[in-house]
């Protein structure tokens, strides 16, 4: 007789998550446009310059040579929606990073002292709910705005060197620009989206930490930052890992709310969210600038959400009978 | 019940003067000034309007001077608007987004309740599974994306209701908006109200209640609701707290003259009183929804009412 092969937490979970339609078509929708999003812009030749201007072909119908038409300046919408969802999707990653990542220290440091400091930590977090987040987080995007220039300069003088000819400098610029000016919108959103994630961790951590494994790590004589961060905390990553997969969604439509406002993302660079208000502002004479980048927009935020309500279903036992 | 309700004034208190603390460290980082404009001001009159303002005065000096001046209810002139008084542009701009504010509310707890409740008594239909969809859909589009398809659809297509701007004596230019802006919370209320009811009817009393022969609708409103309705409530206060700061981007998509245009071109144009008085005002609001939806809870909820 052999012995029976027992079967991890993963295993089981991703059996569950097989059997979700709506969350595989999630995650496979997901897979092509972040593929998309990211690969095209490498391959020479697939996409046309997305700030390019032709006003001869300007609000043409989607065909052959522009996929999906010309907006108002004669600009390929194909290639401005992939290139909008490239910092689209990674504002939402790095956002989402920086914010579980401060939820999930604040949250196990709580959980796990208790006491005094676990009081006053959430004592903080309970005022921080309470501010009004799209407000406050629009004040502070814009404060933050000023810095992106010295960042910009400091980080392309730390990447090229300093005594880098002006062409390399250009060169580096080039791509490090885009990405140092969505700073403030990484810190402004992810400085105040990480209140759930804290309130989650520490809940688990809580009920983690009074179980017997974690009396026998103590009893070894392993530091506290070992006994959280080695034993307890990946005891939660379940939970995590669902929440985190349901805030990227809600990071990607902020930052598009911003951006839509005219106060997140700058042109040259854009998003999805200026797409869209970029097609809003034409619709009525040309919708496809409208159409194209909601869809995909809205199709990101879909598969996202089903896919984190069918891993919540798979990673936790008791919701999916 | 009224020592738990009186700890959570004092800490609504705190919040507030957080958020005054915030706002004026961040108002004051903000990059350019409010007399930095394209037309170069001469700087004696420069000199002047800043000492008028006080705003040559240190930090901590500013600091409390304009938190006496907000407790003293003065909200100070507006720079952008040339003197007007804030609390007048507030007393003009702000019935808009209440209006628009409650309407949105108003239509999210009525679509969005009662779809859930029928989507947990007819689990797994068609019904259920149509509801959610719709649900999710209300979660993923976003309002300024929805904002523009129904502005051209009945408005412009069809001619039911005005697609842009807003007319006070005129209800129907508040539907679209108003609709647009409560969706997203409807489809969520409605989602966690089919999570709680589902909860609450898999519970021994309800077996019991079948029993005994109870009608499937009694056993819904009469036994269910009160439990089932925990979650959603619960989550009353940040939908209005959402809905209030949400109403920014609507009145961008229709042009509709609230507050949430004022604060944005505020911001803009670096107007700090402009941006303090819809922010204070703000933070109040969300400091009262959480408060009555607390007291909604404990109604709702009699085992919270042994613990406090």
């Amino acid at each position: 007789m052999t012995p029976e092969k027992g079967t991890s937490l993963w295993t089981d979970a991703w059996l569950r998550l097989r059997h979700n339609r709506a969350a595989i078509a999630g995650l496979v929708i997901l897979a092509v446009i972040v593929l998309a999003c990211v690969l095209l812009p490498f391959l020479p030749g697939v996409l046309q310059d997305p700030n390019a201007q032709n006003l001869a072909d300007k609000n043409l119908p989607p065909g052959a040579t522009h996929w999906f038409g010309t907006d108002q300046l004669g600009r390929d919408i194909f290639s401005r929606a992939i290139f909008g969802g490239r910092i689209s999707i990674l504002v939402g990653l790095i956002t989402t990073f920086v914010s579980v990542t401060i939820g999930i220290v604040w949250g196990a440091v709580a959980g796990y002292v208790g006491g005094r400091t676990d009081a006053l930590l959430m004592r903080i977090v309970d005022i921080l709910y309470a501010l009004p987040f799209l407000v406050i987080v629009i004040l502070l995007s814009v404060t933050l705005q000023p810095w992106t220039a010295k960042l910009t300069e400091w980080t392309v003088q730390a990447i090229a060197g300093t005594d880098a000819s002006q062409a390399a400098i250009g060169g580096v610029r080039t791509w490090v620009e885009p990405i140092t000016t969505l700073v403030p919108l990484f810190i402004a959103i992810g400085a105040l989206s990480w209140l759930t994630v804290s309130r989650i961790v520490r809940a688990q951590v809580q009920s983690v930490a009074s179980m017997d494994f974690v009396e026998a790590a103590r009893s070894l004589g392993l530091g506290h930052g070992r006994i959280l961060f080695r034993h307890i905390l990946p005891n939660t990553l379940g939970p995590i890992i669902v929440y985190t997969t349901l805030t990227i969604p809600s990071i990607m439509l902020f930052e598009a709310t911003l951006s839509f406002l005219g106060l997140g993302v700058k042109p040259p660079n854009s998003s999805w969210g200026v797409l869209i208000q970029e097609g809003a502002n034409t619709m009525f004479s040309n919708p496809w600038p409208l159409l194209f980048p909601s869809v995909l927009f809205s199709l990101t935020l879909f598969s996202l959400n089903f896919l984190g309500d069918g891993l919540r279903d798979a990673l936790d036992p008791k919701s999916a009978k | 019940m009224f020592k738990n309700l009186l700890s959570r004034l004092v800490q609504g208190l705190l919040v507030l003067l957080v958020l005054y603390t915030l706002t004026f460290f961040l108002v004051k980082a903000l990059p350019g000034g409010p007399f930095q404009s394209e037309r170069a001001m001469p700087k004696h009159i420069r000199a002047k309007m800043e000492t008028y303002y006080g705003l040559n005065e240190s930090l901590p000096v500013q600091y409390g001077r304009q938190l006496r001046n907000y407790l003293k209810g003065d909200l100070g002139l507006s720079f952008r608007l040339e003197g007007r008084p804030v609390s007048e542009v507030i007393a003009q701009a702000f019935p808009v987004s209440l209006q628009l504010g409650t309407l949105a509310m108003f239509l999210a707890v009525v679509i969005g309740i009662p779809a859930g409740c029928l989507a947990a008594a007819k689990r797994n239909s068609l019904i259920d599974t149509g509801a959610m969809a719709v649900a999710m859909t209300g979660v993923c589009l976003p309002a300024f994306v929805i904002g523009p398809i129904l502005a051209e659809c009945f408005g412009r297509g069809l001619h039911w209701f005005p697609a842009l701007g807003w007319d006070a004596g005129w209800p129907s230019s508040w539907l679209l908006p108003a609709f647009t802006l409560g969706l997203a919370y409807a489809a969520y209320l409605s989602r966690l109200t089919r999570a709680g009811m589902l909860e609450t009817l898999s519970q021994d009393f309800v077996r019991t209640a079948r029993a005994k022969g109870v009608s499937p609708w009694n056993i819904i409103v009469r036994h269910c609701l009160r439990g089932g309705l925990i979650p959603a409530v619960a989550y009353l206060g940040p939908a209005f707290a959402g809905i209030i700061s949400g109403s920014v981007v609507i009145e961008a998509v229709f042009q509709i003259p609230g507050l949430g245009r004022h604060f944005v071109k505020a911001i803009e144009s670096r107007d700090a009183p402009m941006i303090f008085g819809p922010v204070l005002l703000y933070g109040i609001l969300v400091i009262l929804a959480n408060l009555v939806t607390d007291v909604l809870g404990v109604w709702l909820n009699p085992r919270l009412r042994k613990s406090s």
